[in-house]
């Protein structure tokens, strides 16, 4: 997303203001304007993102441990010494660590995929209905406008294994098991914070697919169908290919979003969260605030970013390969 | 084309209207603390049945102190979920309330960080010199050879809850030995009906390590040698692990539902309600099953059985330390208050109102008018508790392998039987963080 | 338009699982809430028996709701203000001047997409506490202050984004016309791109306000009790001894309702102003 917009904003260059032939050095007004503009979104950026990045990024580096939270500057500096032992995969923490990014990325591809499916289908359909679809389209919302801990709060009610909805109608209701399953310990934990996720975040892809879909011209469709098309070939010919830049982003968007998830299983399963569900962010946050171990913590987290890079940076080439085509 | 400025003007005008309006709604703090009107926050923990509890019956303890010193105090009880996590966020920060308590199983932990004030000889002094606290409870105070940066408070020990009735009906005496408590347990348990013989908190990271503590001790188990190196995988520890997993395992007398009991409080409901025969529960268990409406003549207290032939452990020294900020600017203050909640008259009031233990020899236990109760919990302080080791990484055991029984539990609870291998494994496991980390 | 056969039977396909899945918790929630504490207790029953408005009177007693309430509204509206603000300068900036370091600041403010929140929040505690210690009173640390300061720098990025999207695709010609005709630059902005950017600003600050009323990991360190704002004190409910079920489904009523609502008057602005950063 970053790239697209930088790319953006270099292919279009304000022409109007200020005047190109501006000259060099002098100083005015008009050539300090910009900078004053954006001068308090700096300063903000810089104390509350930029600065404790770069100190985050420092704590990596040392040994900050309980022995040395009151005294930084007597933490030993163990250079890489924190990134060995996370990506130690023989170690216990290393091979934690692994097991947890491969669950983040697990979940992260279940979440982002069906939430991008349920949304596009239900705006696809909804697009052309006549009646109900103010109604269809407000409930569809509201997940997405719940305050985050409000629905998962609702969700562990209903995943409780004794009092909850869900093992009432499966045990009670159809029958399907005699023996109530738990749902937020055990390996059932990863299918509850997948759906819980999916709950939160599909409405959110139904938003921008509406948004998306809304914007295309009417009259592509109304000739498309008097070519005959069939409803399937204008979908599929038409707003598909509309669509495919803000795919682009809302799939990245998504992406970043839900691989850096905190609310849903810190909310469901606490700081502690079950083996099956131990997603990176939670892990990270209980290897540096339970075990008091910030350099460690520090070091998991800046792979974690690393990684998030990395994939921004392959979809900003992928995405620059697509729009070259198309 | 002069224009730009002005708007560039406005939003740094705006920068500045932010930063002022800040600073002008920042001055409400405690900037005005001279010596005429002290004030001192306190972070109390919560030791009654619920936060409000612990407000009612502090608050008028705290108005006594400020009558009788003029110093005002500022409470703010705070969960012990959120304890641990906010003293760290103190000593790291440097800035903290005056006077704060710690659970005793932190307190050495805690003293390694620096962050808190050493009670020296002259301190001691101040509050009345060492000699006046029990001194079990004083031993957990810190290691020694230094001087602890802590004072016990409150003590408690782990005792074995027994539901009377639900014993007299079904003809059972409450258990001597392990083997009799599973097999009493047996006995009550009733899936069908739900109920149970035993209830556990078996969400619950704190009160897993101290009965993995608890249990390995009894098998002759050491959770580190005297270099204080951790050997969790030691035949006694997996053993004593073991034994207590095997409550919702082997056994089947623990609700599986109870594995997901994060507070011990949760566990305590249960067995109020009579869902539950048995409960192992602190000394506080009394004030919390009175809140939920059990009155102590319906139970009976006995130690926790420890196996025949076993070591005859049934809980560490168990309790709440009260600390004083080593950034505090009002010492003398503090150091006045922690006289204040160590007095003979406040130990014998405060314990009392939460039926915990005194720390003072000077003060009576009165938790409860129950004789018998009375003399149980004297009894396991006195002859069957081990104070847990006083190492630096006791807070590291504690996430390490109370982490490690949550997941045994939680996977015996979820079905799959849990083997010595895998108790094996998951200690070692445990044991490989302790030295990473 | 005639549509086929297969595409209607997969509407409904789509609609109705959808439909039951989106609409089950939050029936789940407006029932339980209106349920005695036993009824929640024992097993779920569908349809509420014993129909009580208890709940939503001691749900202010158990925990401190009203406290926590006002926090979240003071912290979120003040944070949304500013940052809309401030993002509206910012991306005027991007949107209309070409100047050196432009490409710098739109990237790092992006980047910050990328960062893992737990990776500063520890750094930034620390900041706070630091800058405290030297002004010698409680400013940042614990503060409502702290949160707000927070808050609207979390939001400003995607803002940012959002409204230079947005203000790209206002034509020039039009700040042109306005400044032939004698307005200034200033002039230009409040007169023809604020009126012309409402959606997107709208959008704005819908999302800062959400993002702001949800947030949890920095509520729960960077809060004391009196600060302390919905998303961390819903969780108290369910820390003491009994789960009061009941009680945190009317709390979590109760705070949806007024964001929902606002949500739901100002979605059509939202779809608009979404879609302009990212397809224009």
């Amino acid at each position: 997303m970053a790239l697209t917009f930088l790319k953006q904003a270099a292919r279009r260059p304000a022409e109007p203001s200020p005047p190109a032939a501006q000259p060099a050095k002098r100083f005015t007004w008009t050539r300090l304007a910009p900078y004053l503009l954006i001068l308090p979104a700096v300063l903000f950026e810089l104390l509350v993102h930029v600065i404790p990045m770069i100190v985050g990024i420092f704590m990596s580096f040392i040994q900050l441990t309980q022995f040395f939270i009151t005294n930084w500057s007597a933490a030993p500096f163990v250079g890489t010494g924190n990134y060995a032992v996370a990506l130690d995969f023989s170690g216990p923490l290393g091979w934690q660590l692994v097991r947890s990014f491969l669950i983040t990325l697990g979940f992260t591809v279940l979440v982002v995929g069906i939430s991008f499916v349920f949304g596009m289908s239900a705006a696809l359909v909804l697009h052309r209905l006549g009646r109900g679809r103010g109604f269809l389209r407000t409930l569809f919302l509201i997940p997405y406008a719940l305050p985050a801990y409000a629905g998962i709060i609702i969700w562990k009610f209903i995943l409780q294994r004794d009092n909850g909805l869900l093992n009432q109608l499966l045990v009670d209701g159809l029958h399907l098991a005699s023996e109530r399953p738990f749902w937020l310990i055990g390996g059932n934990a990863f299918v509850s914070v997948v759906v819980v996720s999916i709950w939160q975040q599909w409405p959110f892809a139904f938003l921008m697919s509406m948004a998306g879909m809304q914007v295309i011209p009417e009259e592509l469709y109304q000739a498309a169908a008097i070519d005959g098309a069939s409803t399937w070939q204008q979908i599929r010919f038409i707003t598909m290919r509309m669509m495919k830049p803000l795919n682009a982003v809302l799939l990245l968007l998504l992406f970043l979003w839900t691989f850096r998830e905190f609310n849903t299983p810190y909310v469901l399963f606490g700081p502690t969260p079950p083996e099956a569900a131990d997603l990176l962010t939670v892990h990270i946050y209980s290897s540096s605030f339970i075990t008091w171990n910030f350099g460690l913590g520090s070091a998991m987290s800046v792979l974690l970013m690393l990684f998030l890079v990395v994939v921004a940076g392959l979809w900003a080439l992928w995405n620059r390969r697509v729009n070259r085509d198309a | 084309m002069k224009p730009q400025p002005f708007a560039a003007g406005v939003s740094a005008a705006l920068l500045a209207v932010t930063l002022g309006a800040c600073g002008a709604s920042g001055t409400d703090g405690e900037t005005g603390s001279g010596d005429t009107a002290v004030t001192l926050t306190y972070w109390a923990s919560n030791q009654g049945a619920s936060l409000e509890n612990d407000k009612e019956i502090l608050t008028p303890e705290l108005e006594k102190f400020t009558q009788q010193t003029g110093i005002k105090v500022k409470l703010e009880v705070v969960p012990w979920s959120d304890l641990t996590n906010n003293t760290l966020a103190a000593a790291v920060s440097g800035q903290g309330p005056d006077v704060l308590n710690i659970g005793n199983t932190n307190a050495t932990t805690f003293q390694s960080t620096g962050a808190f004030y050493p009670f020296d000889d002259a301190a001691l002094q101040k509050i009345g010199g060492k000699d006046r606290f029990v001194a079990s409870a004083f031993a957990s105070a810190g290691p020694a050879g230094s001087p602890p940066t802590s004072i016990p408070l409150y003590s408690q020990v782990y005792a074995l809850y027994y539901n009377k009735k639900l014993f007299a009906d079904a003809g059972l005496q409450p258990p001597a030995t392990w083997e009799e408590l599973v097999s009493t347990a047996q006995k009550l348990t009733n899936p069908a009906e739900k109920k149970y013989g035993v209830v556990i908190p078996g969400g619950t990271v704190n009160v897993s390590m101290h009965f993995s503590y608890i249990f390995s001790e009894q098998h002759g188990g050491a959770a580190f040698d005297a270099a204080g190196k951790p050997t969790f995988t030691s035949p006694g520890m997996i053993k004593g692990v073991k034994q207590y997993v095997d409550l919702v395992s082997a056994n089947k007398v623990v609700n599986p539902s109870a594995a997901q009991y994060t507070d011990s409080a949760q566990a305590a409901g249960d067995f109020a309600r009579g869902d539950a025969a048995m409960y192992m529960a602190q000394t506080s268990g009394i004030n919390v099953l009175t809140k939920n409406g059990m009155t102590p003549d319906q139970y009976g207290i006995v130690p926790i059985p420890a196996p025949a032939g076993g070591t005859k452990i049934s809980s560490f020294v168990a309790g709440t330390n009260v600390s004083i900020f080593k950034n505090t600017k009002h010492l003398d203050a503090a150091l006045k208050f922690v006289a204040f909640l160590t007095s003979d008259e406040e130990q014998a009031i405060l314990n009392k109102s939460y039926t915990t233990q005194p720390t003072v020899t000077g003060a009576n236990a009165s938790f409860t008018d129950d004789q018998e109760k009375l003399d149980a919990f004297t009894t396991i302080l006195a002859e069957q508790a081990k104070p847990l080791p006083l190492i630096p990484g006791i807070q590291a055991f504690q996430a390490n392998v109370g982490g490690a029984v949550v997941a045994l539990i939680g996977k015996a609870a979820t079905g799959t039987a849990v083997s010595e291998d895998d108790v094996k494994a998951a200690l070692e496991e445990a044991q490989l963080k302790m030295g990473a980390s | 338009m005639r549509e086929q056969l297969s595409f209607r039977i997969f509407r409904w396909v789509v609609l109705v699982p959808l439909a039951i899945f989106t609409a089950v918790p939050l029936y789940v929630m407006v029932t339980s809430a209106l349920k005695p504490l036993q009824d929640v207790r024992g097993d779920f029953q569908w349809w509420p028996t014993n129909l009580t408005f208890e709940p939503f009177v001691d749900m202010w007693s158990t925990v401190p709701l009203a406290d926590y309430f006002v926090n979240s509204v003071v912290v979120t509206s003040i944070a949304t203000l500013f940052s809309v603000v401030i993002a509206i300068f910012a991306s005027y900036a991007i949107s209309r001047y070409r100047f050196r370091g432009r490409g710098v600041f739109s990237g790092v403010v992006l980047s910050t997409q990328m960062f893992p929140g737990v990776l500063f929040l520890l750094p930034l505690f620390i900041i706070f506490v630091n800058i405290d210690r030297s002004l010698g009173f409680s400013f940042l640390y614990q503060t409502r202050i702290g949160l707000i300061v927070t808050y609207l720098t979390f939001t400003l990025p995607f803002s940012i984004w959002m409204l230079a999207g947005y203000m790209n695709g206002i034509p020039r010609s039009l700040d042109e016309a306005a400044k032939v005709d004698g307005t200034t630059a200033i002039g230009a902005l409040f007169r023809i791109i604020l009126p012309a950017a409402r959606p997107g600003i709208i959008a704005v600050a819908v999302y800062s306000f959400m993002t702001g009323w949800g947030e949890i990991l920095f509520a729960s360190q960077l809060t004391n009790s009196d600060t302390r704002t919905l998303s961390v004190g819903m969780q108290s409910y369910a820390t003491e001894t009994n789960v009061y079920w009941n009680e945190v489904m009317a709390a979590a009523l109760v705070v949806s309702v007024p964001i929902v609502v606002g949500f739901l008057i100002l979605q059509r602005y939202l779809v608009s102003g979404l879609t302009a950063g990212a397809v224009k």
